[in-house]
Order: C-alpha cells, then structure tokens, then sequence
C-alpha cells in the first residue's frame, strides 16, 4: 500500500463517516422542526389541489 | 390592454438555433455515413440524417402554422399547461412496454427451447437479452418517467413548462436514442457494458438530450408559483441529476476514429468493474427507484384523495436514500478482485437501505389510511399499491442477497433474475401502469374504457408475476446448490449441462409467467386505445354527476 493511498483510505473512513452523520442531522433537524408542521402539511396536500 | 399590437412573425432564437444545428447534423452524419469502416456503423449514420432532416422540415413546419405569439404562460388565471410532449411519451411508453415485454417472452423461451434462436445471430440470446433489457428500463420505463416528471412538475409548480422547442426535443431525441440503442443490439454494436450497452455517438446524443430534459426540469421549477417544492420533484430531480453524472462517467470512453462505432473505455480492470456497478446499482437505485417513487408520491395521493401519509418522513427517507444508494454497487462484484474492503461497504450501504426504502414503502401504503375501502372498487389504485407491497419486498431481498455468504449461493444464478423482476414486473410495471391508467384518461380528458379491463389486467399479470419469480426462487437456488455440490473425493457433483437440464421446467415456466404479463399488458393497450377514442364499455350505473353552471 502506497502511503497516498493510506491516508485518502483513512480520511474517508474517519472524516466520510463524520460527514454523513453530520448530514443525517441536519436532515433529520430540517424535517423534524416543529415550527415547519404547517408547511408540511399543506405540501402534503399539494397533489390533491386543482387548478 | 388598449394599446395591444400583432407583431409580426419571426423565428425565435430557439427554432433558428435548433434548425441549424440539425442542417450541421445531417451534414455530418452523411459525411460518417459514406466514410463509415462497416455497414452497420453507415446505417446508423443514415438515421441520424434521416432524423435530422425530419427535424428541420418538423421545425419550419411548425413555425408556418403556428400563430406569431408565443403561448400564453396563463389563461383565465389559470396555468397553460403543455401536456404535448406529455402526451407523446405517454403513448411511446405503451408502445415499448408491449415491445419490452414481446422482447422478454421471446428471450425467455429462447432460454427454455434454444432451438427457437435459428441459428440467426440478430435474435441470438446474446442480443435479444440487452434489446429486451433496455426496452423495458430505458424504453419503457424512460418515457413513463419523462411524461409523468413533465406532468407532475407542471402540476405541482402550477406552471408551464419551459421552453418550447426544448420539451418536444426531449420526448423525441430521447426516443430516437431507443431507436439507435436497439437496432445497434440486433447488429451487433454493443460496449458490452450491462444496462450500459450503446456506443459513444449513442452516448454522446443520449447526453445532449439529458442535458436539456435536466434544464426544462429546473427551468419549470424556477417558474414556479408554489413556494414549497413538492417531494416528488425532489425525486425526479435526484433522478434526472445523478443519472447525468452516472452515465458519463461510465461511459468515458474514446472512439476508434469518427467513422467508427467501436470505442475503448478508459478505466481499466477492477476500476472498470467497480465504475460499472457503481453505475449499474445506482441504475437501479436512481431511475428504477427513485424516479418511480417519484411517481408513487403523485399518483397515490391523488387516487386515494389522501394527503401523503407523513410529510417528514418522505424528506427523511429522500436524503438517507440518495446518500446510501450510491455506495451500494460493489455488492455486485463478492468474491471478484476488487479489494475486500470494498466489497464489505457495498454490502454494508446495501442492508443499511432497508430503512429508507422501508420508509418509503410505509409512506405509500399508508397514505391510503382512511381510503383502505378504495382497493376494492379501484383496480388501478390497487394495482399502485400492490406495487408498492413489491417495493417492499424487493428492497428486503435486495440487502439480503447482498450479504457476501447470501451472495455465495445466490450471485450468477437465476435467483437474481426473480429477484430484479420483483422489482421490475412488480414494482415498476405495477406503480406505471397505474400512472398511465390515471394518465391518460386526465390528458384526453374523457373517462376510462373500461375499469373491469383493468381488474383483468391487474389479476392476469399478477399470476404471472408469481409464476414469474416463484420459478426463478427455485431455479436459482436449485442452480446454486448444484454448482457448489461435492463428490465424497472433493469433486463436482454437477456438470453444467445437468444443472442446465434440471432448470429446464422451471424456465418454461417462467416464460408462462411473462405470456401472462404481456397478455395483461395487451389488454391495457387496448383499454387505452378505446378511451382515447372516446368509447365506453360501461355505462355508468350511478346517473353522472352534472356540473352545477
């Protein structure tokens, strides 16, 4: 193993998974924020609007 | 508007430009067609000249008999949608899938009675397998995605589509693209690439089309009058963008000469195994899912008049989704050179997509609390929410078989075949044929022909299905467990022609099982045949409802 390859593996096995977690969060804050119930729950109606 | 003025006529800058740039085509094409190294590669050639002379005379023609004013992006306050192209896919998707399907019986008996092959290379197996593939994922299914993404993204923007010349130019260059692909299988051209196989100059058209399809999307988002971009355009969004880059960097490759199909891919070995599945899962992961779940989060809401089940959690599911899937694809490739590591996080992705899939599935069945009494009476809601029980089901099968010791026994057999037909016969088919059985009828604005065809329809294609994957279960692990067979002496029990012999009744039927699916298929057609000619089978036992003026 060349030492270029060690240290883009260990990079992306520490800092990729610290990453994701760090976007799940931000995922899970946004949909989750209570505030935002009435915007979700007319979204959830939009395909039933008519025009 | 006093001061309202014609003004005079003239060619947009979209019409000029489009014309000129197919006048550059024919050209070119005519000069690759007389210097072309074989004839297959010089017939291809043709056809691009032959369509893009179609496509100048097309472009003036339309601008004769087209009014001097652009069209109105509103009418009565309320949005000019342009279901035109729409329209066209709608009817390309019906076509092909008959074709698709046609294709796959004939593939599948070719399996079970070799003899049916005729010694002809143009319908060997070898080539009829891509062409059957490709008209169902890409043929099929392409046109079912692109009409219900222009339709639903209108809808759900209350706005025209973008562009005028841009929308027509998808729904045709795509399907002029199906064309190259599938006559170029029956000749033989092919980069040997699964889900992949069309040339550079395909490839290279295939991109100029996608790059505009993914412009009239965000184009028409932007429009938007609605402040909340609604879930399902998140869907075909991620659909449109990630096929985009999958699709050129698995097909960067560099052409013998311009006069020649034949290109070589610039990966090289293990590299070149791992781009592939990382395109070909994700081809599964981004336009058999989540471009269909995209049509799932419209279609069921508005059958079933319920609002979707939980908001939030198709957000969540979306996000985790897309970021899992696209690690998924070295599942495909256990047990190969590819370091182990690797195999280990495909895998590991892999089981994780339980729980957004799951998601999904859940968000779907359940956006029908309340309406559960519609399953009886509405065989096209029904047939939507039997697909998604398929999703459910595929998506379970999918992270198992992609544990390495499942993989063990089940990679290279038949087990796949059932397993990817689950999904595809059942998920995919099911959830759009019940998008064209409520498409159609919403386009041409006149009832269904008949919703008894459908119940036949859903009932026929089910026992096929079934039939289907239930002989592909056993056939794949009969295979499987042949193959890994000792003697006492530690050799092979099983030659391969034995397990070849022992698979036979179960091929038959299978190839049963997709008469079926096709026969239901053929009666779709029919039924939407006769409602776009404005026909009705049933007359309406209840007294219609009459608009109060």
């Amino acid at each position: 193993m060349n030492p270029t390859y060690r240290a883009l593996a260990e990079f992306a096995q520490s800092w990729g998974l610290a990453y994701f977690v760090a976007i799940f969060l931000v995922v899970l804050g946004y949909a989750l924020w209570p505030s935002r119930q009435r915007e979700f729950d007319e979204a959830a109606h939009m395909p039933l609007r008519e025009d | 508007m006093a001061q309202a003025t014609v003004a005079p006529k003239s060619m947009t800058f979209g019409e000029g430009g489009t014309a000129i740039a197919f006048t550059v085509l024919a050209l070119l094409s005519i000069v690759v067609a007389a210097k072309a190294y074989t004839p297959e590669y010089g017939f291809h050639a043709y056809l691009f000249a032959a369509g893009s002379v179609a496509a100048v005379f097309a472009l003036f023609n339309r601008y004769f008999d087209r009014p001097a004013a652009p069209a109105p992006l509103v009418i009565d306050g309320k949005p000019n949608y342009n279901m035109g192209p729409v329209k066209f896919a709608t009817v390309m998707a019906v076509f092909w899938g008959i074709a698709g399907f046609t294709v796959g019986l004939y593939a599948a008996l070719e399996l079970a009675f070799p003899v049916l092959n005729f010694d002809l290379p143009w319908i060997s197996f070898g080539r009829i397998r891509p062409l059957h593939t490709s008209a169902v994922i890409f043929a099929f299914g392409g046109n079912v995605l692109i009409a219900t993404s222009f339709y639903v993204v209108q809808r759900t923007c209350r706005a025209r589509m973008v562009g005028d010349i841009a929308p027509w130019f998808v729904v045709l260059g795509y399907n002029f693209f199906i064309v190259i692909a599938g006559t170029g299988y029956l000749l033989g051209i092919t980069q040997a690439k699964e889900y992949a196989e069309p040339e550079w100059y395909a490839d290279l058209w295939l991109t100029v089309v996608w790059v505009v399809y993914l412009l009239v999307f965000l184009g028409t988002l932007m429009r938007r009058t609605e402040p909340h971009i609604y879930v399902a355009n998140w869907f075909y969004l991620a659909f449109i963008l990630t096929i985009a880059v999958l699709h050129l960097g698995n097909n960067a490759a560099i052409p013998v000469s311009l006069f020649s199909s034949k290109s070589y891919i610039v990966w090289a070995g293990v590299q070149d195994a791992m781009v592939q599945w990382w395109y070909g899962h994700n081809a599964v992961g981004f336009f058999l899912t989540a471009g269909f779940l995209a049509i799932m989060y419209y279609f069921i809401p508005k059958r079933a008049e319920r609002p979707v089940y939980s908001y939030r959690l198709s957000i969540i599911h979306f996000w985790a989704l897309i970021f899992l899937y696209i690690w998924a694809g070295p599942h495909h490739l256990h047990y190969t050179a590819l370091p182990d590591w690797a195999q280990t996080l495909g895998m590991t992705f892999s089981i994780m997509l339980w729980m957004p899939s799951w998601g999904g599935m859940i968000n779907g069945m359940m956006t029908l609390s309340g309406a559960w009494d519609k399953l009886r009476t509405d065989p096209v809601l029904r047939m939507m929410v039997v697909s998604v029980a398929f999703y459910g089901m595929a998506t379970f099968e999918g992270p198992l078989m992609s544990v390495k010791a499942v993989n063990s026994l089940s990679h290279y057999t038949d087990w796949t075949i059932g397993h990817v037909h689950s999904g595809a016969l059942g998920w995919v088919g099911y959830v759009s044929f019940g998008a064209i059985y409520c498409l159609v009828p919403w386009l041409w604005n006149r009832p269904l022909y008949s919703v008894k065809l459908v119940n036949w329809h859903f009932w026929i294609s089910t026992i096929g299905i079934v039939l289907y994957i239930t002989a592909m279960w056993v056939s794949g692990i009969l295979q499987g467990l042949m193959w890994r067979a000792y003697t006492a002496l530690g050799f092979l029990e099983y030659s391969f022609i034995e397990t070849v012999e022992a698979m036979h009744p179960f091929y038959v039927i299978r190839a049963l099982g997709g008469a079926l699916f096709l026969a239901g298929a053929l009666l779709m057609a029919w039924n939407l045949w006769q409602t776009v000619n404005a026909r009705q089978a049933e007359p309406a036992a209840t007294p219609a409802l009459v608009p109060a003026e």
